[in-house]
C-alpha cells in the first residue's frame, strides 16, 4: 500500500503557514538529506531543479523525528496551532 | 475560574497519562489546576501500541475497569522471532488481568473527563509556546492567546518536550535516544479476530515481534487486538533508520507481508495510519527533573521501559509522585528546586527509577551488538527449529552436529566471545 493511501485515513486541519522551517541555505550543502527518507509522512522532497526542499507540511504527523534527525539540526520546528494539524482517532 | 491576573495554583502542560494523573490528584486535594492540551481533545495527538496496565491504572482510577473505554483484556503474550521467511513463536497464556488494549483517542479523553469531574480546568486546542520565567523561577506559560501564571508548572508535554529543552533541563535529543514508530490500525470483524487469535469475546492477545524486516537493526514490532481492529506497528531507533536509508513505512509494509503476520491481518482494511516517537535513552538520559517552580514527568522525563513496552504506567506514577510533591510544597509554601527535589527522591524510591536503573546498560549493549542479538541469533533460533522439524532421511545426529558446527563456522570466534561477554555484562547489570 502506498503512502498516500495511508495518509488518506487521517483527519487533518491544515494551517496556511508551515510549522516546519528548515534553514534553506544549510539544506543546500546537506549531504545526507535525512529528512527526505526518515519522515513517516514523506513530508520532505528534494527538488533537484530548484536545489531546495519541497515541504508538504500539511501531511505532517507531528512526530518530531525530522527535528532530531536533521543533519544540520537546522529545522525550526514548532507544533501547529492548537486547532490545526493532525488528529489521531485510533492512536 | 481563574482570577483576572490569570494566576492559578498549578499549570500542567500536556493531557497524556502523566499530565492528567498529576492534574486530577492535585484538583482532588483542593488545588486550582489548569491542564493545557494542544490537541483537539486529550488523546488526539497520542499514539501508542498498546496496552494500559491494570494495577497502576487502578491506583489512579480505581473504577476504570467498569467505566473506561477498554477494547480487550489481554490474556496472551506472543514473542515472535521472525527470520526472512520463517518464524518461531513463544506464547504465554494466562488470564491474569495484567493489561487491556485501549485506543488513546478514547482512553485519554476519558481520563481527561475524570480530571474535569475532579475540578481540573481543561484547556484544549491550545499550545504552550514557552515558559515564562521570573528571575530563576518558572512563573507561568505563554500560549498563542494568553499568558497564564502559577506557583508550579508541570511539564507533561511528552517525548519531544520542547519546553524542558527551552529552559535547559535537558540537552537536544540524539537520534540514538529515540525510536520512530509507525503503526496501522486494521479493521477486521470481531469474530475473525477471535478465530485468528484463538480468543473469546473481550479477550485480547499481544504480539512482540523481533526480526523480520528489522533483522540486524534496533527495532521491535508489536501487535495488539482491539475489539474489531488489529494494531500492527514497529519502532526503530532513529540512528538506525538514518543509517539504513529506508523509509519507516516500508519496513511496516514488509512486516505486514511476512508469512507469520500476513494471514493474521488478511482481508482487513486500513482504518488509520500513525506515527510517534518513543523515548529510548533510559536511565542515563533522564533530564534534570525539577527546578525552581517546575517539574518534569512522563515521556518528557524519558521515563519509558522500552524492553517491556511500559510507558503509560511510568507516566501515571510519575504524575502521582509529582502531585504528592506539589501538595507538600504548598503546605510549606516553598516552590524552590530544593523543595521540589522531593519528587526525585520519591521517583528513586519507586519502581520507576529502579526499573530504569536495572536496564541502564541495555541500550548501550544493544547498540554495540545489534547485528548479533537482533540478527545472527534470531536467525539461528529459526534455523535450529528448521533443523529440528525437518524430515529428510538425514540421521538426526548429523543434523545436530551440522547445526553446532555452523555456529563456529559462520561466526568468528572473537565475535562469539564478544557476544557471550556482552550477554554476561548485560545479565550482570540487570541482576546485580
Ligand atoms: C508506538 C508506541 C507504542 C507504545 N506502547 C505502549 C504500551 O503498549 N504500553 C504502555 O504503557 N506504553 C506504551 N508506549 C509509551 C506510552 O505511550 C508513553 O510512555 C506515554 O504515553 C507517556 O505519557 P505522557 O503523558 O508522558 O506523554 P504523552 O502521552 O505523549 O502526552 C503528552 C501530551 O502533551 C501534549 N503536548 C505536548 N506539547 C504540548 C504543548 N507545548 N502545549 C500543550 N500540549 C502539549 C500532547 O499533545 C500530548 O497529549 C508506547 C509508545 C509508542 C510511541
Ligand atoms: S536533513 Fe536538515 S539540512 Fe539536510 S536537507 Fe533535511 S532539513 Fe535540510
Ligand atoms: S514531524 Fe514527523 S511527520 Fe512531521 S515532517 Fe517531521 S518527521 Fe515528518
Amino acid at each position: 500500500m502506498n503512502l498516500d493511501k495511508k495518509l488518506y485515513t487521517l483527519k487533518y486541519s491544515p494551517d496556511t503557514q508551515s510549522h516546519l522551517n528548515p534553514d534553506s541555505e544549510q539544506c543546500k550543502t546537506c549531504v545526507s538529506r535525512n529528512c527526505t527518507y526518515i519522515c513517516p509522512a514523506g513530508v520532505y522532497e528534494w527538488n533537484e531543479e530548484k536545489n531546495e526542499l519541497i515541504i508538504n507540511f500539511e501531511n505532517c504527523l507531528e512526530c518530531g523525528a525530522c527535528r532530531i534527525a536533521c543533519e544540520k539540526g537546522c529545522i525550526d520546528w514548532q507544533y501547529p496551532k492548537g486547532t490545526k494539524g493532525v488528529t489521531f482517532k485510533q492512536g | 475560574m481563574l482570577n483576572k491576573d490569570n494566576k492559578t495554583d498549578v499549570i500542567v502542560v500536556g493531557g497524556g497519562p502523566a499530565g492528567i494523573t498529576c492534574a486530577m490528584l492535585l484538583a482532588k486535594s483542593g488545588k486550582e489546576v489548569v491542564l493545557i492540551e494542544r490537541g483537539l481533545f486529550a488523546g488526539s495527538k497520542n499514539v501508542f501500541g498498546g496496552a494500559i496496565y491494570t494495577q497502576p491504572t487502578k491506583e489512579i482510577f480505581p473504577d476504570f475497569e467498569k467505566e473506561a473505554p477498554l477494547e480487550r483484556r489481554n490474556i496472551e503474550h506472543n514473542f515472535m522471532i521472525l527470520g526472512e521467511d520463517d518464524s518461531t513463536t513463544i506464547s504465554y497464556r494466562k488470564d491474569d488481568n495484567v493489561s487491556y488494549s485501549v485506543v488513546r483517542g478514547k482512553f485519554d479523553r476519558w481520563m481527561a473527563q475524570k480530571a474535569k469531574e475532579a475540578g481540573v480546568i481543561l484547556v484544549e486546542q491550545t499550545v504552550v509556546r514557552e515558559l515564562i520565567k521570573n528571575g530563576t523561577k518558572v512563573a507561568g506559560v505563554r500560549t498563542e492567546l494568553e499568558d497564564y501564571y502559577a506557583d508550579v508548572v508541570v511539564l507533561a508535554d511528552g517525548v519531544n518536550s520542547l519546553l524542558a529543552k527551552q529552559i535547559g533541563l535537558r540537552k537536544e535529543i540524539e537520534p540514538k535516544d529515540v525510536a520512530l514508530s509507525v503503526k496501522e490500525v486494521i479493521k477486521l470483524d470481531k469474530d475473525t479476530i477471535n478465530q485468528r487469535f484463538n480468543l473469546q469475546d473481550g479477550e485480547g492477545a499481544i504480539g512482540e515481534i523481533f526480526g523480520g524486516p528489522m533483522l540486524e537493526i534496533l527495532g521491535l514490532g508489536f501487535m495488539y487486538t482491539n475489539t474489531d481492529c488489529v494494531t500492527i506497528g514497529l519502532g526503530i531507533t532513529l540512528d538506525d533508520l538514518i543509517e539504513c536509508k529506508y523509509r519507516p513505512f516500508e519496513f511496516l509494509e514488509r512486516l505486514k507481508q511476512h508469512p507469520k503476520i500476513a494471514p493474521l491481518i488478511e482481508g482487513g482494511t486500513l482504518k488509520e495510519y500513525s506515527a510517534h516517537l518513543i523515548p529510548e535513552g533510559g536511565y542515563k538520559k533522564i533530564p534534570q527533573l525539577c527546578d525552581n517552580g517546575v517539574i518534569v514527568v512522563g515521556d518528557a522525563a524519558m521515563l519509558v521501559n522500552n524492553l517491556h513496552w511500559e510507558g503509560t504506567n511510568l507516566a501515571m506514577i510519575s504524575g502521582k509522585l509529582c502531585a504528592e510533591t506539589i501538595i507538600e510544597a504548598f503546605n510549606k509554601k516553598n516552590f524552590s528546586r530544593k523543595m521540589l527535589s522531593l519528587y526525585e527522591k520519591k521517583l528513586k524510591d519507586s519502581f520507576v527509577m529502579k526499573d530504569l536503573k536495572t536496564y541502564k546498560d541495555l541500550m548501550d549493549i544493544a547498540h554495540q551488538r545489534k547485528k548479533a542479538f537482533m540478527g545472527y541469533y534470531l536467525r539461528k533460533i529459526n534455523s535450529f527449529f528448521e533443523m529440528f522439524t525437518s524430515v529428510n532421511s538425514v540421521p538426526k545426529k548429523e543434523g545436530y552436529h551440522k547445526f553446532i558446527k555452523s555456529i563456529f563456522t559462520d561466526r568468528k570466534l572473537s565475535e562469539l566471545f564478544k557476544d557471550v561477554w556482552a550477554l554476561i555484562k548485560l545479565v550482570w547489570s540487570i541482576l546485580v
